[in-house]
């Protein structure tokens, strides 16, 4: 267990011109999950990658417990990993595979024992200690990697995208599970995943990385509510962010939307007369068949089931967003219905930065 | 769903099985392939064999018997006791082994390395490696006897060894690559990463789940080794290989004798193989990964 410590961590790979983490400085407090997020490419693996000695780092540095490690060898670092793809050594037995970060570390044999025995109790391995790896199934090959990685008492725990080879079913089911354990064993952890998902229910804190850089590190919930650029509010939701292209009116009390005005809040009181982009998450658009007060009209072009909503596409003012509604709601495509927008839940971007507005 | 069963069936049309069995005749042809092939190799070993076998009269009966009906040594032994032979099967398998060792001593290293590193001239050195066998093994083998009449390894199983060592390298070290291309670098960052340093994650991880290849490259090395001639013959006088005291007595020597030769060649390169292949077909129950 330790803390980490990131700072202006720079790699570009031999042969590629772009810098696949470019600057990076991070604060990880002992005991935290923290999940890296990102889209192929940004530079969240070479990340983790650099935390376990596996890549090494062209300039910056890393502390893990207040000790630097940055060009350490990754057997020197007490850290443990758990890999995409598994990586179990298939020509030993699962007891081995288990236990082999302690026996590296010439732990006692007693130890060795008591710890597999209950790291495989504690992940449903204990029958199949003596098979060998090829007589698994992905997912139990996949738990013995986290059992590998469970037992060494390692100062920092690293897991990349441990879930994504894992069909869909079982994925949900060992996401809740891998929290339990995680959280029972209090280790620092870092996990690489792409689905955002995996990351709000899993993390602690969650870190939005995009082309190298951190685009927003937070709460998870903070992530989703109020995301920081139009960046992580587009790659983070399922649908993601809506982004409306809007405009202070010149008395800053008004939101122009095509020919519509809403009130606006009074953040925007500074920024009267400026192009804005309205972001606002589907589930915080209410729909009615009816017009009320302060509604926008749209005409909807998809309707598409999802059993606990339906989500609609709709268009408002020759803009495409996308809608929540409750199961109930019965609509057609071409049918015009209401839109409103609830005030609190609406974020605000400059329209060329698409960085969110702050009150100034 | 209920409403959809009362329905009556619609008619089915004749099941067509003309394509199972088309599948069941390539089968079958597949397999008579396979009974051909597996002929074509066994039944040269196996006359062989039975020449070997028998006794110097029946070999020339006529017609000659297809059944061994009356095995004896005697032949065998006559070959293994003539002069110099007994000495050139131990020198085939010092040459054979030795040249096994040095190979994959300096091969294995360097397969692994064109497998994980990137370094400048990475394809004109694959491409290299291969102009040792370029060469025809008697432009190779006189520059070779000379240099080593010099230093005087002339004549010994260490000058042979060398030979062959070159001979064997370009194959092992590209068949060594490919080998460790296929164990996945994960497996190897895993071992790295829960406490092996790089020679103890080769030896602990990669090596193991390599070992299948490497085999297939040893049998490839050995019997390169245990068949050479031309080289061997060469490069001694007194301390020759077996192939070299088998061609060079051939010539003048009765029939019997040029069976019982055969025989002793085949025989410890197949022992050998037999050996190695339990590493070659799959060890874990499965492929790698």
């Amino acid at each position: 267990m330790a803390d980490i410590t990131i700072s202006h961590l720079v790699k570009t790979y031999p042969g590629a011109t772009e810098r696949a983490t470019d600057d990076v400085s991070l604060d990880i407090t002992d005991g935290d999950f923290t999940v890296l997020l990102g889209p192929s490419g940004c530079g969240k693996t070479t990340l983790l990658r650099m935390l376990a000695g596996l890549e090494l780092p062209d300039s910056g540095s890393i502390a893990v417990g207040g000790k630097d490690v940055t060009y350490l060898p990754p057997n020197k670092r007490n850290m443990s990993m758990v890999f995409q793809s598994y990586a179990v050594f298939p020509h030993r037995k699962v007891r081995y595979n288990i236990g082999f970060g302690l026996s590296m570390a010439k732990k006692p044999k007693e130890e060795i024992d008591r710890k597999v025995a209950w790291a495989a109790d504690l992940l449903q391995l204990g029958p199949y200690l003596d098979r060998l790896p090829a007589q698994l199934s992905g997912g139990q090959r996949q738990r013995v990697a986290v059992a590998r990685a469970i037992v060494m008492d390692a100062d920092v725990l690293l897991m990349d995208e441990p879930l994504s080879n894992l069909d869909a079913l079982l994925r949900l089911n060992f996401r809740s599970e891998l929290k339990k354990i995680v959280k029972d064993l209090k280790t620092t952890t870092v996990y690489v995943t792409h689905d955002q998902s995996e990351a709000l229910s899993l993390g602690d804190r969650v870190a939005v990385m995009r082309k190298g850089q951190i685009a927003q590190l937070g709460d998870p919930l903070d992530v989703y509510d109020a995301p920081a650029d139009r960046f992580v509010g587009g790659f983070i939701g399922s649908p993601p962010m809506n982004f409306i292209k809007a405009a202070v009116s010149g008395d800053g009390g008004a939101l122009i939307v095509g020919d519509q005005r809403l009130r606006a809040p009074s953040l925007l009181q500074s920024y009267s007369s400026t192009d804005v982009l309205l972001g606002v998450r589907a589930e915080n658009v209410a729909v009615d068949t009816q017009r009320s007060s302060g509604d926008v009209p749209g005409t909807v072009l998809v309707v598409e089931p999802m059993g606990s909503s339906i989500l609609l596409t709709v268009e408002v003012e020759g803009q495409t967003i996308k809608v929540q509604a409750p199961p109930t709601f019965r609509t057609s495509p071409g049918a015009t219905i209401w839109l409103t927008f609830s005030p609190n839940s609406m974020r605000f971007y400059d329209s060329e930065t698409a960085m969110a507005l702050v009150a100034r | 769903m209920t409403t959809t069963q009362m329905k009556p069936l619609a008619p089915q049309p004749e099941v067509d099985t003309s394509p199972l069995k088309r599948l069941r005749r390539d089968r079958a042809l597949l397999q008579a392939a396979c009974i051909v092939i597996s002929l074509f190799m066994l039944v040269p070993i196996y006359l062989i064999s039975l020449a070997a076998l028998s006794t110097r009269e029946s070999l020339n009966d006529f017609p000659l018997s297809l059944l061994p009906t009356n095995l004896s040594f005697e032949t065998l032994g006559a070959f293994l006791g003539s002069t110099g032979i007994l000495g050139a099967f131990g020198n085939s398998l010092i040459v054979g082994i030795g040249t096994l060792l040095i190979s994959a001593l300096i091969g294995i290293p360097a397969g692994y390395a064109l497998a994980r590193f990137a370094f400048p001239a990475k394809e004109p050195y694959q491409l290299f490696l291969l102009f040792t066998r370029a060469l025809p093994i008697v432009v190779l083998s006189v520059p070779l006897a000379r240099l080593f009449l010099t230093v005087d390894l002339y004549d010994t199983t260490y000058a042979v060894i060398l030979l062959h060592t070159a001979l064997a390298l370009p194959t092992t070290i590209l068949i060594s690559a490919s080998v460790f291309l296929s164990v996945p670098i994960d497996v190897e960052e895993a071992a790295r990463v829960f406490g092996c340093t790089p020679a103890g994650a080769f030896l602990k991880v990669v090596m193991p789940m390599a070992l299948p290849g490497l085999a297939a490259a040893s049998i490839f090395t050995f019997v390169m080794s245990w068949n050479e001639v031309l080289g061997a013959s060469i490069l001694t006088l007194d301390h020759r290989t077996l192939p070299a005291q088998v061609l060079t007595s051939l010539a003048d020597s009765p029939l019997a004798y040029r069976f019982a030769g055969g025989f002793a060649l085949v025989i410890p390169s197949i022992i050998f193989i037999a050996f190695m292949r339990r590493y070659l077909t799959n060890m874990w129950g499965s492929t790698i990964r």
